[in-house]
């Protein structure tokens, strides 16, 4: 198990090395002098080199890649062209509203498509299985921002039930904070359920046709103890890897749902950032969500073990 | 393929129903539209659902039946393109790591680990950022992000044939390396291929919408599904059907291809349950 844990940090290091390189090579491709971008077309030569000076531009490409890398792993993501502000402080801003709605939406989804995909294997082709695995397909169809919109016309506009735009943060009143996340939350649950939901039912056709199941319930086991104490652990291993892939792109930004609901989430950062051609901002957000995806990747292979104890001994 | 119709069943035919009716109206939108769907008519701003304007008319009075039709025709031939781009590179990627296997395989794997390290759709925002938008960068941005899969499933699928008997039949008779793959691996990657493209073209639509409705994707007055989301907002309490048209059509363009998809799996990996 030790082993096991140790092999799987030590391949993780080499992969955020070559994401490191990835990302500052990407920003170092962009057409043009960043220098002349910051101080803008009319700057004269002297304080365009003065800021080319300022940034390391004169250096060895390496040179500059080393510097950038040993401030980023101290924290240090440089400065926001548009705004003046610390790269750093702004992701951690703007990633906390992401990662509560990503977190509650992911563990909403994947409670749904476990007890949805469970029963709908054991109950294969009846109409329970027919309608959850129509709905499933349905679901994946239908884009999270329309899906988002349609809520937001019809909860939003036409009932009047819920805020329609903006964004009260929790510091400020944690109970309009939650109205104004209900949405969200309730449009990416959905989105995320139907996939995890059909992954979920295949696996579980496939647990339900072993022989372990068979004698579990030769040996008079009810249905519902075969169900959760034989199937599911088996079942579920598949669908935990689908949740951390999924856990690991959403929580980089969910940009189109914070562009529907407006708000202040990471996704929005970038986007505005690409907007504003805010490089520093961009290579920031893209250096971050890399490592947030990376790192929730080792820990779902980590938890791995507990529903298949069987990969530790690979 | 009536066999195949038959074993598929009806999500099969919805499928290709679906994806019969969008080829069947850029194929019209190619000949005539209703109107011209960027012909700016101030006189009738935001005209509900008519006779004359089946799906009403957007802010500029642009009919919104016609721009649904020009959007189609740019949204699929956007996918087309970023589809072919990341089956062409990633199949060749993929059969040179897998057949050759040594230094080439692991440098393509470390590059395809570290693409696949970025959540696809903010590595092509960032490449957009670089590139500026345009349909071209959409195009390259969306398959750069594609490839890495494609050389995946070709290198896995070439890993379990290279050892096989007919391949080492190919090369005791003299083949070079390029014939034999060219005879012998290739076709056999196909399959897997086909079905992942069908996949990839449902995430391209996707995307470029997404893309679209963030405004860094396909630039205005071209309209697409997704821009055309996009310029709804500020009109959604007075003109809802602006935010319904554009939504439905992608909604039922990707269960179109996710059906298809799915029966093309059952059909050449039969062994595979859906």
């Amino acid at each position: 198990m030790l082993g096991y844990i140790c092999k799987r940090l030590l391949l993780t290091l080499p992969t955020l090395l070559l994401v490191a390189v990835a990302v500052f090579l990407i920003i170092r491709l962009i057409p043009g002098d960043p220098a002349v971008v910051l101080l803008g077309e009319g700057a004269d030569a002297a304080s365009i080199a003065g800021v080319r000076a300022d940034l390391g531009l004169d250096r060895p490409l390496p040179v500059q890649f080393f510097s950038w890398f040993g401030h980023a792993l101290r924290g240090d993501l440089g400065r926001s062209i548009v705004s003046g502000e610390p790269v750093g402080a702004s992701i951690l801003q703007h990633f906390g509203i992401t990662a509560a709605v990503v977190l509650v939406a992911v563990t909403f989804a994947t409670l749904i498509a476990a007890a949805a995909g469970l029963i709908a294997a054991w109950r294969r082709n009846t109409a329970i299985d027919l309608a959850v695995v129509g709905a499933a397909t349905v679901v994946l169809a239908v884009p999270s921002f329309w899906l988002g919109l349609v809520l937001l016309l019809l909860f939003g506009l036409k009932l009047g039930w819920l805020p329609f735009v903006g964004y009260v943060p929790f510091s400020e009143s944690a109970g309009q904070a939650v109205l104004f996340l209900v949405l969200p939350v309730v449009t990416l649950t959905i989105t995320e359920s139907g996939v995890l939901t059909r992954m979920m039912r295949a696996s579980s056709i496939d647990v339900l046709q072993l022989d372990y199941v068979t004698h579990a319930r030769a040996k008079g086991l009810s249905e519902r103890a075969v169900l959760v104490r034989h199937v599911f652990p088996n079942a579920f291993a598949p669908t935990l890897t689908l949740v951390g892939l999924t856990l690991g792109h959403l929580l980089g930004g969910i940009a189109v749902i914070e562009t529907v609901f407006t708000l202040p989430g990471l996704g929005r950062l970038m986007v505005d950032s690409v907007l504003a051609r805010d490089y520093p901002v961009v290579q920031g957000c893209l250096l971050f969500t890399a490592v947030v995806y990376v790192v929730v990747n080792l820990l779902v292979d980590l938890c791995y073990p507990i529903f298949d104890p069987r990969v530790t001994a690979r | 393929m009536r066999v195949w119709l038959r074993h598929a069943g009806s999500g099969a035919i919805l499928g290709i129903s679906l994806v019969g009716a969008l080829l069947l109206t850029i194929a019209i939108g190619l000949v005539w539209m209703p109107y011209n769907p960027i012909a700016i008519d101030l006189a009738h701003p935001l005209a509900p659902p008519a006779l004359h304007h089946w799906f009403g008319t957007d802010e500029f009075g642009r009919d919104v039946l016609s721009r649904s039709m020009l959007g189609a025709r740019i949204s699929v031939l956007i996918a087309l393109a970023t589809v072919a781009v990341a089956i062409t590179l990633g199949t060749t990627l993929g059969l040179l790591a897998g057949y050759l296997r040594g230094w080439t395989d692991r440098v393509l794997m470390m590059g395809t680990d570290t693409v696949l390290a970025f959540p696809g759709i903010l590595l092509a925002l960032a490449l957009i950022a670089v590139l500026g938008s345009s349909n071209g960068s959409i195009i390259l941005a969306l398959s750069t992000a594609y490839t890495p899969s494609v050389v995946r499933v070709v290198r896995s699928t070439v890993l379990s044939i290279r050892e096989r008997e007919f391949i080492e039949a190919s090369r005791s008779a003299g083949d070079s390396a390029l014939e034999t793959i060219v005879r012998h691996v290739l076709p056999n990657v196909l399959p897997p291929v086909v079905v992942l493209a069908t996949s990839l073209f449902g995430w391209a639509m996707l995307s470029e919408s997404a893309l679209s409705f963030l405004g860094v994707g396909v630039p205005p007055p071209a309209p697409t599904w997704g821009n055309m989301l996009s310029e709804s907002r500020p009109y959604m309490d007075i003109a809802g059907w602006l935010s319904i048209v554009p939504g439905l059509c992608i909604a039922g363009t990707l269960l179109g291809i996710n059906l298809l998809g799915d029966a093309l799996r059952d059909w050449l990996d039969p062994r595979r349950e859906s």
